[in-house]
């Protein structure tokens, strides 16, 4: 493991930070790969990201997302390629750059035995400031759980940790805010409560880097990288991203929906066919869909299937370019 | 209509002064998809530890596979399957061993473990993982083993305590065909999910809030009773008592 821990790198000058350069990207990333043994968890990762915005990396467990978010946060070092965020160098730059980046990991890690008030002057203190230098920062989320403000951290409710978490990686104004799978198994309402709040945190132009494995959340991002098995299938914006999906897609719709997708894939003109809620997302060799797929579905008995045309989503896309690879 | 497999009469059950499942009332009929929503901390863990005989109710009437869930929690453990995210194969055995275990474990004749070793892994073609361990599957393979590992019994219920989380969204749809398959064969499917979509799939979905039901109904159902595009607008609309 020793391989894989930073080490100090003396007498390297880092560049100057400085936010006059528009130019300026916030994250750019050329070529990054990094091995586990013989576990390849990313390969050949290439992409930019700039200024306020919010860039989603959206794919599922397994992909690579927590080892990205690793290296560009300097807790760990690439095998190959290069890495510069905040305009400064990951391996070399990393002690100017850790005052600059809130990071939000995946699991909750803060301490549990400390209140929720300790908790942030802690982390206020840690980096050379207080809770009252940024508080109009952290309002909006902060006050939620201020009222509970003496208790354990580790006797409160998901929704409130999570809004913990948040308000200290950001008590010390990063300019680059990293947080990973904030919303993994978090119900559908509490996820959306906390994309309303990150869109809140637009307005202090911080830079949001943020992953998931939820499709749909692609759309609360500026723009989204898809990535699967440690290398990225796309970059782009979400609308462009659904606009590149390459055949016409079709839904289906049937009261008896498992039959509905035998029968939709036993179908001779098929391409594919995915349950997608409640209809099957169906796409065809030829374009083109005639009366002939209406009589199968009859002769099948689903007399009550309804065919239409629509837009691809993200996920639609996504199971394309996975089925490309 | 056919048997009910799972019976809840005014279901209670308090931790002290909380209230964590307040009169709960519902059934579920043999070979059904039943999605049980809810948001965190809306009670659906105590409810299924409860239906799985690990829990008994403060009080009211459960009954699940035909057993008492105060005095025959044994029983019942014998005919409910159950796999969730966390945790459900042991990571340094491998598949093989895996099944060995939990037929035993079951009271499955040896003989039919091997029958079972060979079929399941066929079907899932997944005979080159024979021998590997289990850490060295990708996430969505082990979840899928998982869950035949939890029906390897043929038990009359098993319990899916959010089965595709994280999952690639192609291994994610195979894991629901694979649900369909096992409803088919007349097993009860009792599920909870994230992802609303999946929620479209059951026959049936009750939405938790607080420690009680608040919907219970077929998706469509519940989609026009609430004028609602999908069952996510639906989840958003009551899942959560408003100024919370």
């Amino acid at each position: 493991m020793t391989a894989h821990l930073r080490q100090e790198c003396p007498g390297k000058q880092f560049s100057p930070l400085s936010k006059s350069d528009k130019m300026q990207k916030a994250i750019e990333s050329s070529g990054i790969s990094k091995n586990f043994g013989t576990t390849k968890a990313l390969t050949d990762i290439s992409f930019s990201v700039d200024e306020s915005e919010v860039f989603g990396f959206i794919g599922p467990d397994g992909g690579g997302k927590t080892t990205l978010f690793r290296i560009i946060t300097t807790l760990l070092l690439p095998d190959a390629g290069s890495i510069k965020v905040l305009g400064l160098d990951c391996i070399h730059d990393y002690k100017e750059l850790r005052k600059n980046i809130g990071y939000m990991p995946g699991r909750f890690s803060l301490y549990q035995d400390l209140s929720v008030e300790e908790n942030l002057n802690f982390y206020a203190t840690v980096f050379g400031t207080t809770v009252a230098e940024n508080y109009d920062l952290i309002s909006d989320i902060y006050s939620h759980i201020e009222p509970f403000k003496k208790r354990l951290a580790g006797k409160l409710s998901g929704g409130m940790k999570q809004k913990l978490a948040l308000s200290c990686a950001l008590i010390h104004k990063p300019r680059l805010l990293v947080l990973d799978e904030p919303t993994t198994g978090v119900d559908a309402v509490s996820r959306s409560e906390f994309w309303d709040m990150l869109a809140k945190l637009r307005k202090h132009n911080i830079t949001i880097l943020v992953s998931t494995p939820y499709m749909d959340e692609a759309m609360r991002c500026d723009r989204v990288a898809l990535i699967q098995n440690g290398r990225i299938l796309s970059v782009d914006t979400p609308q462009k991203i659904r606009e590149a999906f390459s055949r016409k897609l079709y839904t289906v719709r049937s009261r008896q929906k498992y039959k509905l997708l035998c029968t939709l894939r036993d179908f001779p003109g098929t391409h594919s066919a995915f349950p997608f809620g409640d209809s099957v997302h169906v796409t065809f060799q030829n374009e083109l869909i005639d009366i002939s797929l209406q009589e199968f579905l009859k002769k099948q008995g689903l007399t009550d299937a309804v065919v239409q045309e629509a837009e691809a989503g993200i996920e639609d896309r996504f199971l394309e370019l996975m089925e490309n690879i | 209509m056919s048997e009910n497999v799972i019976t809840v009469k005014n279901l209670v059950k308090k931790f002290g002064s909380f209230i964590a499942n307040d009169n709960l009332n519902f059934e579920v009929a043999a070979g059904e998809i039943f999605g049980f929503l809810g948001a965190n901390g809306a009670g659906k863990t105590t409810t299924i530890r409860i239906l799985s005989g690990l829990s008994k109710p403060t009080s009211g009437e459960v009954k699940v596979a035909g057993f008492d869930a105060y005095r025959q929690t044994e029983q019942i453990k014998k005919n409910i399957g159950y796999m969730s995210q966390k945790f459900s194969l042991y990571e340094d055995l491998t598949v093989k061993e895996n099944i060995i275990l939990y037929g035993g474990i079951y009271g499955m004749k040896k003989a039919l473990i091997m029958t079972r070793i060979s079929e399941l892994l066929a079907k899932l073609k997944f005979q080159e993982y024979e021998n590997r361990i289990i850490a060295d599957l990708p996430l969505g393979l082990r979840q899928k083993l998982a869950f035949s590992v939890a029906v390897l019994h043929e038990p009359k219920i098993v319990f899916l305590d959010e089965p595709t989380g994280g999952v690639d969204p192609i291994t994610r749809r195979q894991f629901w065909e694979m649900i369909y398959e096992t409803s088919e064969r007349g097993i009860t499917v009792f599920v909870t999910t994230h992802y609303m979509d999946e929620a479209e799939y059951c026959d049936r979905v009750s939405i938790m809030s607080e420690g009680r039901i608040v919907a219970l109904d077929t998706p469509e159902n519940l989609k026009n009773q609430y004028n609602a595009a999908s069952v996510e607008d639906v989840f958003i609309k009551i899942a959560r008592p408003v100024n919370n």
